[in-house]
């Protein structure tokens, strides 16, 4: 679905990301687990186009998209919840969804939006930027799907949110990907998370893959110590 | 000052405030062009006076062609050439930043020189077309005169009719910016750029749709400027200072920031020009202002909310 291959990025002199490689399927969820500083920002970023890669291919199906901008890469169906959720602060609820779509957005989306976080409905005229971290990282959940993704890319979707709302989320996201049948790939550092949600988990760490695992050789626990600092 | 009766008195009030309701009109409209550009792209227009300028001229040019080829339509030519001035200053926006403005973003001293260079060649261009002397387009006669409410007041038609267009005007880009797809990019924009192209959103695209739609809307302001004044090539420079200080008064991301301070920038200068004379009303106004940035850097209105 969404491959990259060889991918070197960086800031400056320092170079991040090493010759990475990863391949999502179609209605996969793919976790990539890493402390900070490990590269995970900066890989979801590339594949998003807000990083220009040094080298490298990204593929979305057959299409090569390494050099298009952003919104071209948004529109070919890659949607995008950042890290930190950048909501949109001034604009109410409804517009934040709203920003997302090309054209009138259709009544079962809004139904299936609302389904998902019911949360959302009730702050539906409320500003953005006064809604609480949990609540924003739903709105931004559902920002990115009115962007009608084939690949959906969230970037450390669980930071700084409480518990309960973090399971909602997990279930929220196996939900979008049963019924819209779209691959996922989220990076992590929440293991319970993790293990909850992925199908296969890779561990980045100093810019590279260390470590690959699907869903039924799960080790959490080797996991955690690859994650320890 | 004592000279005065307390009915004249009252009478010199609402003359010099409808004289200030005109200036009001062309200031706003100013001022919401370049609160657009400004709050969109954080680019100082510098030239922005010269679009009132071309709109200003774009109404004189269509005032001569009627009055020589068609003198039959003289009556009606005046609403048909704000529609042709906000045409043309928009044209030429759309011409400057595709060809000057969007190699210069996040360079906001560059794009001061460049625009402030492009402000004296469209002067230069001004005086070589049109000479430099000031010019006049003859008004339809329905725009000429004043109503008298009492014995002493006397309200311009025209500056009600200017009146009237900027109100329509605000309206229209009040409903552009809160109710329209393009609006609503544009405020997604000017909130979080990187994230808007994350989103979908062509930003370059939109900023041109603003820059064009901003140097438009000078094109009308230039058009009402016809009524109350004669256009020379300098006319815009003239308003540009008086402008900014309205977009800065205001604060920069609100619409009724930027009306409030237009209303009391022009109102304020027009009632203290009269009692004070020319001069020392600005400097009271200007003082004023200064007092209340000191205690409000943010301007009148600032928006919140938690970002």
């Amino acid at each position: 679905m969404l491959a990259a291959s060889q991918l070197s990025v960086g800031y400056g002199q320092s170079q991040v990301l090493h010759d990475v490689s990863l391949a999502v399927k179609p209605e996969e969820i793919l976790v990539i687990m890493g402390r900070n500083g490990m590269g995970k920002t900066t890989l979801l970023k590339s594949l998003v186009g807000l990083l220009p890669v040094r080298s490298g291919s990204i593929k979305l199906g057959a299409l090569e998209i390494a050099t298009l901008p952003a919104f071209e890469r948004v529109r070919l169906g890659i949607g995008f919840v950042p890290q930190g959720r950048m909501i949109f602060p001034s604009l109410t609820v409804e517009e934040n969804i709203l920003t997302g779509a090309r054209g009138p957005v259709a009544t079962s989306v809004w139904e299936e939006i609302y389904a998902l976080f019911p949360v959302l409905h009730q702050m539906r005229s409320r500003k953005g930027g006064n809604l609480s971290g949990g609540q924003q990282q739903q709105l931004a959940i559902a920002r990115a799907l009115v962007t009608n993704p084939k690949v959906m890319v969230l970037d450390e979707p669980t930071e700084g949110i409480q518990p309960s709302i973090i399971k909602d989320i997990a279930k929220a996201l196996k939900e979008i990907r049963r019924a819209r049948k779209i691959a996922i790939i989220v990076s992590e550092q929440v293991v319970s998370f993790m293990m909850e949600l992925c199908d296969r988990a890779l561990v980045i760490d100093r810019g590279r893959f260390i470590y690959e695992t699907n869903r039924d050789q799960l080790d959490a626990d080797r996991i955690r110590s690859l994650l320890a600092v | 000052m004592l000279a005065y009766s307390a009915s004249e008195l009252w009478s010199i009030f609402i003359m010099q405030g409808f004289a200030g309701l005109s200036l009001f009109s062309v200031l706003l409209l100013m001022a919401l062009g370049l609160a657009i550009i400004f709050g969109q792209m954080g680019v100082v227009n510098l030239a922005h006076g010269e679009f009132m300028a071309l709109g200003a001229y774009v109404v004189y040019l269509c005032s001569t062609l009627v009055q020589n080829h068609a003198p039959a339509l003289q009556p009606y030519y005046f609403l048909v050439a704000i529609a042709i001035a906000f045409v043309a200053a928009a044209l030429l926006g759309l011409l400057v930043e595709w060809s000057l403005i969007r190699y210069l973003y996040r360079r906001p001293l560059d794009t001061l020189l460049a625009t402030w260079g492009l402000s004296l060649v469209l002067q230069q261009a001004f005086r070589s077309t049109f000479g430099a002397r000031e010019v006049t387009p003859t008004l339809p006669d329905w725009l000429m005169g004043s109503f008298k409410p009492t014995e002493s007041i006397d309200i311009p038609i025209n500056g009600v009719f200017v009146m009237a267009l900027t109100l329509v005007l605000t309206g229209a880009v009040w409903l552009f910016l809160y109710r329209s797809r393009a609006g609503l990019h544009m405020r997604a924009t000017v909130q979080n750029r990187a994230m808007s192209g994350a989103i979908g959103i062509n930003t370059g695209l939109v900023d041109r749709l603003a820059f064009s739609l901003g140097c438009g809307i000078a094109g009308v302001a230039g058009a009402a400027f016809t009524t109350i004044g004669s256009t020379g090539p300098d006319s815009g420079s003239r308003y540009i200072v008086d402008t900014f200080l309205v977009v800065v008064f205001g604060g920069t991301a609100s619409l009724l920031g930027t009306i409030a301070s237009a209303f009391g920038i022009a109102q304020g200068q027009s009632v203290c020009e009269f009692f004070l004379q020319g001069t020392m009303g600005k400097v009271a106004v200007l003082l004023g202002i200064v007092v209340i940035l000191m205690i409000r850097p943010q301007g009148l209105f600032a928006s919140k909310v938690r970002s």
